[in-house]
Order: C-alpha cells, then sequence, then structure tokens
C-alpha cells in the first residue's frame, strides 16, 4: 500500500473558480465552462502535466472522484477524468489523443481511487495506462478471452459472437500468500446458499484465518455501454433501468437527468417532487433489504425473519403504488410516466410510515443483542483514511467519516429544499455501517412523508425532444453517488453511454475490509457492505 | 434476549396460504398485459408499435401477447393510447416452446424439492425474487422446497439472466454437475428470450442456447408467487398455465 497523504477532506464549499485560477496557474491547460456552468472542464494540453494536476485536485484541494469516461471520437480519444469539487459542482480533466495513441499516463498511484477505472478502460478499449502494475484480466476474464479484444471500440461488432467458448484450463490466479501450508479457497461464482450474485472470491488462507480475500468480478458483464449505442433515448432508458434492479430507479433517473440536460428541458415541479419521493422509497425499501442481509449472516433468524418481512411489505407497497415492484417503467426524459391518486399517496405513507415504525423496533432489538453485535463489532474495518484513499461512497463511505452526499453536494432535483440528515460514523466497522443504514432508513421514511404532504398539483411530464450534445446526470442512488455520461449524435441516437456506479467504487474498497479476518465473518463483512454486483458489472 | 422469542410468536403466521387458496393481497404481483380486441386491425398495430420489445402481436384486430418477452416497461399500460387489458394473478409458469417432451418430475419430488439458483448476468430483479421465496410470508420450506448450494444435490436449475459470456461456461458446468433426473426452469424475460440485453457477444440472448429449458416463467421480474408456480409445476402440483400436455 502506498502512503497516505492526507486525511479528511475539507467539509466546506470549496472555491472551485479560485481552484481552477490556481491549476491555471500552476499548469498548462485551457478552462472552459460547459453546460451552464455545472462542469468546469480543464483541458490537460502536456501530458505530463496529467498526474500532478490529478493529484493537485484529489489531494490538495480535497475533491472527490467521480471517475474516467474515454470516448472514441472521430478523429481523437477524448478521456475525461470527473471530480467534484464539493458543493460546487464538477470539474472534468479533458485529455484528447489522437487514435493512434495506444498509452496514456496512470494516475492511479496518485489517486488510487482510479485504480479500476483504468483497469477497465485498458480491459475495454485497450488503452494502456503507463506504469500501472496490473492490468489485464479484469472485466474479460483470462480464462475465457484472449487479450487484446478491446470490445469497446467503435470497429468491434457487439452483435456478433466473439468469443471462442472454450475454457482455457492453463489459466490459475495471481495468489500472493505463499507460505508453507498457506492455500487459497474459492468461493463462486455460484455458492451462498444457492441464492447470491455471480462472484468469485479468492481467499487466501493458512487455516482458519483469511489473509486475503480478492474478489473477483464482471461475471455478469452485459456491455450495456456498448449495446446501446445506436439506440434510441427509449431504448437506452430500457438498458439503465434494468441492468441493476436494486437502484432501478435511481439509475433510470440519472439517465433521464443526462437527456433533460441535453436537451434543456424543465421538468415540472410535481414531477421532481414525486421523483424524490420515489427515491426516497427505493432508498428505503433497499437499506431494509441489505439490514435483512446483515440479520440472516449473523444467523440471528427471527430478526431475519421480521427484516425480511418488512422489506417485502415495501416491495408490495412499491407495486401498489407504482404497478411494479421493483419501480420499473416510470422515469421518462422530461417526467413520469403515470401519476398518482390522493388516496394512493395516503397509502403509501402509511405503509412507509409502518416500515419505519417496524425497523426502529428491530434497530432497537438488535442493540441489546449481544451476541449480533459481537459479530458486528470490528468486522470489517475501514479506517477513514483508506474510504478517502479508495475514495469510498454511499453508507459504507459514510460508516468511515466520508460523509459525501450528492443529495447535499451536488444538489439535483428538489433535495434543496428538503431537509434531511446524513448521518456519519467514524468507525468504520460492520456495526457502523449497520447504524448509518437504519438512519438513512429513517430519513428517507420522513422524507416520504414531506413529499406527500407537500405535492403540487400540476402536469407531470415536459415534452422532451432529444438533441444532439453530451452530459452528465448524477444521483445519490441506494448504494451511493452514480454519474451517467451520455453523448447523443446528430439524430438522436446514443453515441456514448458511459455508467460510473456506485458498487464499481465501492468494490474496489472491499478487499481492504477482508484482511486477516476468521472464515466465518466473510459472509457478514460481505452482507454489511450491501454491494450489487450486477450493479457493478454492468 | 427471549425478546425475540415472544416477538415471534406475537406476531403470528403470517405465511401465505397459496397453493392451498389463492393468495389475494395487493403487490404480490404486477400483473401482466393479456391479450385485448381493439376496433380494427389498423389500432391493434398501433398498439402492437407501443412495445419497444416485440412482444405485441397484431393478429386481425386483436393485439396478442408474448408474455415471455414482456419487459413491463409500461408504455402499454400508463399514459398509452392503446392501452393493453392488465389481469392482476400470478399463475405463469408454462412449458418452454421449445421442450420437445417435458415430463413432470417424478412423485418423490413432490414433498421435497432441492433448488439451485444460478445467476447467468441477472440485473438482480429475478434473483431477488427468488430469493423472497424464503421470505416468512412465502417460506417454501412448508412445501418441501429447498435452495441448495451445491449443484449435485439439486433437482431443478433455476436461471435467472440473459446469459452473459462470462457466466456460460460456469452455468454449463452446474448443469452437468446435476443428477438425473433434472429440469431447468428460465425465470424472467431476461432468461427466456434475452430481454432488452437481447444477443451480443456478451449475452447469450436467453437459456435455450445454452442448456435444453423445460419451464419458462414469464414476468421481469416474475413475482415470488410465479416462480413458486413454476416450482410447483416441475413436481405437477400444478398444471402449467397455457394448456399444454403434460405426460
Amino acid at each position: 500500500m502506498a502512503v497516505i497523504r492526507a486525511t479528511d477532506p475539507p467539509a466546506e464549499r470549496l472555491d472551485r473558480e479560485a481552484l481552477i485560477a490556481d491549476l491555471q496557474r500552476r499548469f498548462h491547460c485551457d478552462v472552459a465552462a460547459t453546460e451552464s456552468g455545472t462542469i468546469a472542464s480543464i483541458r490537460v494540453t502536456d501530458l505530463s502535466e496529467l498526474r500532478p494536476l490529478c493529484r493537485s485536485l484529489f489531494w490538495d484541494a480535497g475533491c472527490g472522484f467521480g471517475g474516467i469516461v474515454v470516448e472514441e471520437r472521430p478523429q481523437s480519444w477524448e478521456v475525461r477524468y470527473i471530480f467534484l469539487a464539493r458543493f460546487a459542482g464538477w470539474i472534468e480533466v479533458l485529455v484528447s489523443l489522437p487514435l493512434s495513441a495506444t498509452t496514456l499516463p496512470s494516475i492511479s498511484a496518485e489517486v488510487h481511487a482510479a485504480d479500476w477505472h483504468e483497469r477497465e478502460v485498458e480491459d475495454l478499449f485497450g488503452l494502456r495506462f503507463e506504469q500501472h502494475p496490473r492490468l489485464g484480466d479484469f472485466i474479460l476474464h483470462d480464462q475465457f478471452w484472449g487479450e487484446g479484444l478491446a470490445p469497446f471500440r467503435k470497429r468491434f461488432d457487439i452483435s456478433k459472437a466473439h468469443s471462442n467458448g472454450q475454457n482455457n484450463v492453463s489459466w490459475r490466479p495471481l495468489l500472493v500468500v505463499r507460505d508453507p501450508g498457506a492455500f487459497a479457497m474459492p468461493v463462486g461464482p455460484v455458492y451462498e446458499g444457492g441464492i447470491g450474485e455471480s462472484v468469485h472470491f479468492m481467499l487466501e488462507t493458512v487455516g482458519e484465518d483469511v489473509l486475503r480475500a480478492i474478489p473477483r468480478l464482471f461475471f455478469n458483464f452485459r456491455a450495456v455501454e456498448k449495446i446501446a449505442e445506436g439506440k434510441d433515448v427509449g431504448q437506452a432508458l430500457l438498458l439503465a433501468e434494468r441492468f441493476a434492479a436494486k437502484s432501478s430507479f435511481a439509475h433510470s433517473l440519472a439517465f433521464c437527468a443526462a437527456v433533460e440536460r441535453i436537451s434543456g428541458v424543465n421538468v415540472p415541479l410535481r414531477a421532481k417532487q414525486l421523483r424524490v419521493l420515489l427515491s426516497e422509497l427505493e432508498r428505503l425499501r433497499h437499506h431494509a433489504g441489505v439490514i435483512a442481509g446483515i440479520c440472516e449472516s449473523t444467523a440471528l433468524a427471527v430478526s431475519a425473519a421480521h427484516a425480511a418481512i418488512i422489506e417485502e411489505r415495501l416491495l408490495r407497497a412499491s407495486c401498489c403504488f407504482t404497478g411494479h415492484r421493483y419501480l420499473f417503467g416510470l422515469n421518462i426524459p422530461g417526467g413520469l410516466r403515470r401519476d398518482f391518486t390522493e388516496q394512493q399517496c395516503q397509502d403509501l405513507l402509511s405503509a412507509v410510515r409502518l416500515a419505519a415504525k417496524q425497523l426502529e423496533t428491530l434497530e432497537d432489538r438488535l442493540s441489546f443483542t449481544s451476541s449480533f453485535l459481537d459479530r458486528l463489532e470490528e468486522a470489517g474495518v475501514v479506517a477513514p483514511e483508506t474510504a478517502r484513499d479508495l475514495n469510498l461512497v454511499g453508507p459504507v463511505g459514510r460508516a468511515s467519516g466520508c460523509g459525501h452526499d450528492l443529495r447535499k453536494e451536488c444538489p439535483y432535483g428538489l433535495y434543496k429544499q428538503y431537509e434531511f440528515q446524513v448521518p456519519s460514523e467514524k468507525q468504520g466497522d460492520g456495526y457502523a455501517r449497520l447504524r448509518v443504514l437504519f438512519q438513512e432508513a429513517y430519513q428517507s421514511g420522513t422524507l416520504v412523508g414531506d413529499l406527500i404532504s407537500s405535492l403540487d398539483s400540476g402536469p407531470i411530464h415536459a415534452p422532451c425532444q432529444s438533441r444532439q450534445g453530451f452530459a452528465l446526470g448524477w444521483v445519490e442512488a441506494p448504494i451511493g453517488a452514480t454519474l451517467h455520461w451520455l453523448r447523443l449524435g446528430e439524430s438522436g441516437l446514443v453515441e456514448r453511454y458511459r455508467i460510473i456506479t456506485p458498487s464499481f467504487n465501492n468494490w474496489l474498497g472491499f478487499h481492504v475490509a477482508v484482511e486477516d479476518f476468521a472464515f466465518q465473518d466473510f459472509p457478514i463483512i460481505l452482507a454489511t457492505f450491501g454491494l450489487s454486483a450486477t450493479e457493478c458489472d454492468r | 434476549m427471549s425478546f425475540w422469542f415472544w416477538n415471534g410468536l406475537r406476531r403470528g403466521i403470517q405465511t401465505t396460504r397459496y397453493p392451498k387458496s389463492m393468495e389475494l393481497e395487493r403487490g404480490v404481483s404486477p400483473g401482466r398485459p393479456v391479450a385485448t380486441s381493439f376496433k380494427s386491425s389498423a389500432e391493434a398495430e398501433q398498439a402492437a408499435g407501443q412495445c419497444p420489445v416485440g412482444a405485441i402481436v397484431a393478429r386481425d384486430s386483436v393485439a396478442d401477447l408474448e408474455l415471455g418477452r414482456c419487459v413491463y416497461c409500461q408504455r402499454c399500460h400508463f399514459g398509452a393510447r392503446y392501452p393493453l387489458d392488465w389481469k392482476y394473478d400470478y399463475e405463469w409458469a408454462q412449458i418452454f416452446p421449445g421442450a420437445q417432451d417435458f415430463a413432470v418430475l417424478p412423485k418423490p419430488y413432490r414433498k421435497s424439492l432441492h433448488v439451485i439458483v444460478v445467476d447467468a448476468g441477472d440485473c438482480g430483479a429475478c434473483l431477488h425474487e427468488v430469493k423472497q421465496l424464503n421470505n416468512p410470508l412465502y417460506n417454501v420450506h412448508r412445501l418441501g422446497i429447498f435452495f441448495t448450494p451445491t449443484p449435485r444435490a439439486a433437482d431443478v436449475l433455476l436461471v435467472v439472466g440473459p446469459v452473459s459470456e462470462n457466466m456460460r461456461v460456469p452455468l454449463q458446468k452446474t448443469y452437468e454437475a446435476m443428477p438425473d433426473p433434472k429440469r431447468v426452469l428460465a425465470v424472467g424475460a431476461c432468461a427466456i428470450s434475452g430481454g432488452v440485453f437481447g444477443r451480443s457477444a456478451m449475452s447469450a440472448g436467453g437459456v435455450a442456447s445454452i442448456l435444453p429449458v423445460d419451464l419458462e416463467i414469464p414476468g421481469d421480474p416474475p413475482p415470488p408467487l410465479a416462480i413458486l408456480h413454476g416450482l410447483l409445476v416441475a413436481t405437477g402440483r400444478k398444471v402449467p398455465a397455457a394448456g399444454a400436455q403434460v405426460s
């Protein structure tokens, strides 16, 4: 592990203009504000300055790291490094390369959070990052795919089968622990009581203690971003909504936000309010599900049953309210597909209030159950410095003192107008994550009540013509910050669609929490992270 | 900590009565669009045109439905110009159209069925609905249905997702490790037809291109009771939705 240079980021508002002026003084770069000031674009002209510039943004200025967006334009590569200037909007660092370029400088030695982003770009575009220590065998698993495929290049035809369908039996995982008696226990991708997402873990162990656990993801890789290319907005929306169902509303909202920003549509007030309402309903349901998973992982059966009942009741309430248990088919660019009656809102409110009350009872009982607490406390600790270093987002980050929440730090929709608290803990263990989940669930329940009592009457949809252009849509999904970067071409078809998901960010930090632990703690740590493999894989 | 015990008792039995009687609580199923008659064939064509995945087929003046393709985008439902009728039920499992000779599992499996689930590129919805079957509100243990992590002990393979290329080999290996007799159930639109992901270099576009599928459970995702219905059909305790012959 490299040395960590800074601790807590400044909590106060960053002065983006002063920051950019300072960067302009120190580096060779051109600055342009795009999209009515939501994103400030810094074009780096000297490639050797990319690393110090990114370091300066992430560590000295305390910006959050969003992700990397690579785009193959007709004449050049455009690589965007997206940073969040807290409370002051977004900053993108733009690098243009000729199409013949095959390498660019790696920033992940400075910004560790960029590690997986660079590995992904190398696998999917074939662009190599100089000095990156571990490229290859990431999304395209080496036992199935050869090197150099680059499926996200424009010349690659995704509609045809390319795999040879062969299992490369000579493939062996890269193991780090090489002591006498040490061995690796493979878990997955088909595991966990028969009902688990497809993830593979390599548990490197010397017997009872596991020294390292390396997750191997992307079994669910369906190339959503690539198959969206060439589709119209309506078709791409189906993909945005269906690649990760547990936060489908958040993802469809981020996609619609990007389309609306390109088209310059003003969403009617009632639609904005209902979107907040539905986002919070989804958050509440998601957190109830994660809490049920945590209870189940500790084998406290009665609490698991109670939490699971709360979740299923919320699923049913969602279905009665919207017509779909996972909130599919509601968002459309420009607003919502359907409206709700006063009676439906009141029914939902009583279901949400009941769920919040039952969750409070559950938390109260759990906090008096020592056998449960023993298993969560000090399990899977992520220190605040590490969380900052790896830019963890969502409840996992907030349990480690990294309290970033896009609803507060870069408000979208109507979040500015509503009061809510963002919980933050310092311990960073499993119990801290559970507390954050409970607190966020209560806040969501309260927000649903506030929204229903203040609903505007009016239209729920404004006509939205898709136009040429590009934009970023951002949403605080239940698992954390998600960014959808979209470019629409001349005829309104998708040219490039990039989804940066919170699970992708947080899986990178998972290995920190699973170092030197006992075998039986593994499912518990996994459950407290509450990550989705399919959201990471896309 | 005796409060867990008392609390559990005080809540009473909340489990559904299905399959003894139908579950009528609202929200257990999102329902499904059904074939709808329109005034003219032109209107039926218009209704079919609303569907982004080609699940609606116009036959004369009737807009017929291939539920296995439906992804629940609601475009033929809420705010639609030509809305389709909607039916709130959940017994949707049917014999897979390509299945040659489906036979229910032998009698010993009726009260003891071991099920393995493989997530082959699923978005998480179908998988979550399968998981809900262990929820006390459904509690499939009472019916002798058990989920198992090992294919060697499994009688039924539930596949969710369109089969991503990285999961093709694990799925095949799982199937080959299962002892005979075994049945394969495709759960959800993605597993049946590829859903929104379709067929591409990274997705096989449905389970049928990899394994012999016996039953399909349409829906995106099918609600827990629809999946339960599928498992009961596999053991001959319920009849499939479409009137196909069961030997």
